[in-house]
């Protein structure tokens, strides 16, 4: 039955030799987490993941910054956080004596979102900053942590 | 060479291994983050969005974003008292600096903002022909820049236009969900700076999260649904000209 195989047996070789080159080669050229969670390289996730983050988050800033905290509490500036305005600063968080936050030019910062706009929601609060202050930087009268100004008069007259 | 029965049969297992070897791969997660834990979403709250592209900056430093591409950006809507299906859609520089200001004449105005939808059933991904994009297992739609030929399949098949082909490193690119942050238990850049909490990062996998509840009591609506993308990002009070 098996005589006169030589021709086949070569063809299995050949065979054998192609799919064991096949596999080889796949192992050295697929990254080895490839397939691990799906058809995508398992270790790209990881990678991604392991970018260095460059806003440190307001939870950063508040474990340092309490007297803020506290004068945020007071106002309706208190759900807005700390980056939002003062930009990212996770280099500071990681180094606080050396990397130091600039100064903020309150006069295009506080406009940014309080500068009148008809498509803003209308209970937002929105000035048309020309008329409103003509070129003074808001800080000028408020605070920027607690923005309300609260004097003598609006107190006592008890007007809306 | 001949091959005996007795050769096949040591050959058949270290073709065997050579196959456990390709196949298993070194899992690489961020330390103390459970992959399979969440389920990554977003919530949009129209009504609360001021358009003052806080968070198209915020992304474009916390990602490298190059100048001119976005991996989020407003639009502003107006609609015209009765043009529901006509509405006149802007985004200067992606709403990044803010808009002009504009005359309210008597139609409706208002800010969408937009970013990846995290599509859970993504047509961006099944296009890619090297796998290079994915749906990471907590919900998260990434791209492998390492694997990432430029081809752009996926970038012409998002249905919403947020994919594009980052002009430094010749690969597509898009928003990660900030993904390097909220595996380290931080919030995403934009949720991070919004100023009125119209943005908000969720987890649907957290029973904890507010966004069950959020979801249970508002009218909210995905984009192109009729697409059945499976998008994770909820619209709150999205008008009907929003597409």
């Amino acid at each position: 039955m098996f005589k006169n195989i030589e021709h086949l047996v070569r063809l299995a070789v050949v065979m054998m030799i192609g799919v064991l080159g096949f596999v080889i080669l796949r192992a050295a050229v697929v990254p080895h987490s490839f397939g691990q969670y799906g058809h995508y390289r398992g270790a790209a996730i990881g990678e991604i993941a392991s970018r260095p983050v460059a806003f440190a988050g307001h939870e950063t800033c508040e474990a340092c910054h309490t007297d803020v905290v506290e004068q945020k509490k007071l106002g309706k500036h208190v759900v807005v956080s700390c980056e939002a305005c003062h930009g990212a600063l996770a280099k500071h968080a990681d180094d606080p004596s050396s990397v130091l936050p600039k100064k903020l030019d309150t006069a295009i910062l506080c406009a940014r979102c309080h500068e009148a706009n008809g498509a803003k929601p209308k209970g937002f609060p929105q000035v048309a900053t020309a008329e409103h202050s003509g070129g003074l930087a808001c800080d000028t009268c408020h605070q920027p942590h607690h923005p309300k100004i609260e004097t003598a008069e609006i107190k006592t007259e008890g007007k809306k | 060479m001949e091959i005996t029965r007795r050769r096949l049969l040591v050959l058949l297992p270290a073709a065997a291994v050579a196959w456990k070897y390709v196949l298993a791969g070194t899992p690489e997660g961020a330390p103390n983050y459970e992959l399979t834990k969440h389920w990554w979403a977003m919530l949009i709250d129209i009504p609360k969005c001021i358009g003052c592209g806080s968070c198209v900056r915020a992304c474009a430093e916390e990602n490298d974003v190059p100048e001119g591409y976005y991996r989020t950006w407003i639009e502003r809507y107006h609609v015209a008292d009765w043009k529901i299906e006509r509405p006149e859609v802007e985004s200067p520089d992606g709403g990044k600096y803010g808009f002009p200001p504009h005359a309210d004449d008597g139609g409706k105005n208002f800010f969408v903002p937009k970013l990846c939808n995290h599509c859970a059933d993504s047509p961006c991904t099944q296009v890619c022909p090297v796998g290079a994009t994915f749906i990471s297992p907590d919900g998260v739609v990434l791209v492998d820049k390492s694997y990432c030929l430029g081809c752009r399949y996926c970038i012409q098949a998002c249905p919403y236009g947020c994919r594009f082909l980052n002009p430094k490193t010749n690969t597509a690119d898009k928003c990660t969900l900030c993904y390097h942050r909220i595996t380290k238990g931080l919030t995403t850049a934009c949720c991070e700076v919004c100023p009125t909490g119209a943005r908000q990062l969720a987890d649907l996998k957290n029973p904890k999260d507010p966004i069950h509840e959020f979801l249970k009591t508002h009218a909210v609506q995905i984009l192109k649904p009729y697409m059945a993308t499976g998008a994770k990002v909820f619209y709150n009070g999205m008008d009907g000209s929003v597409r």
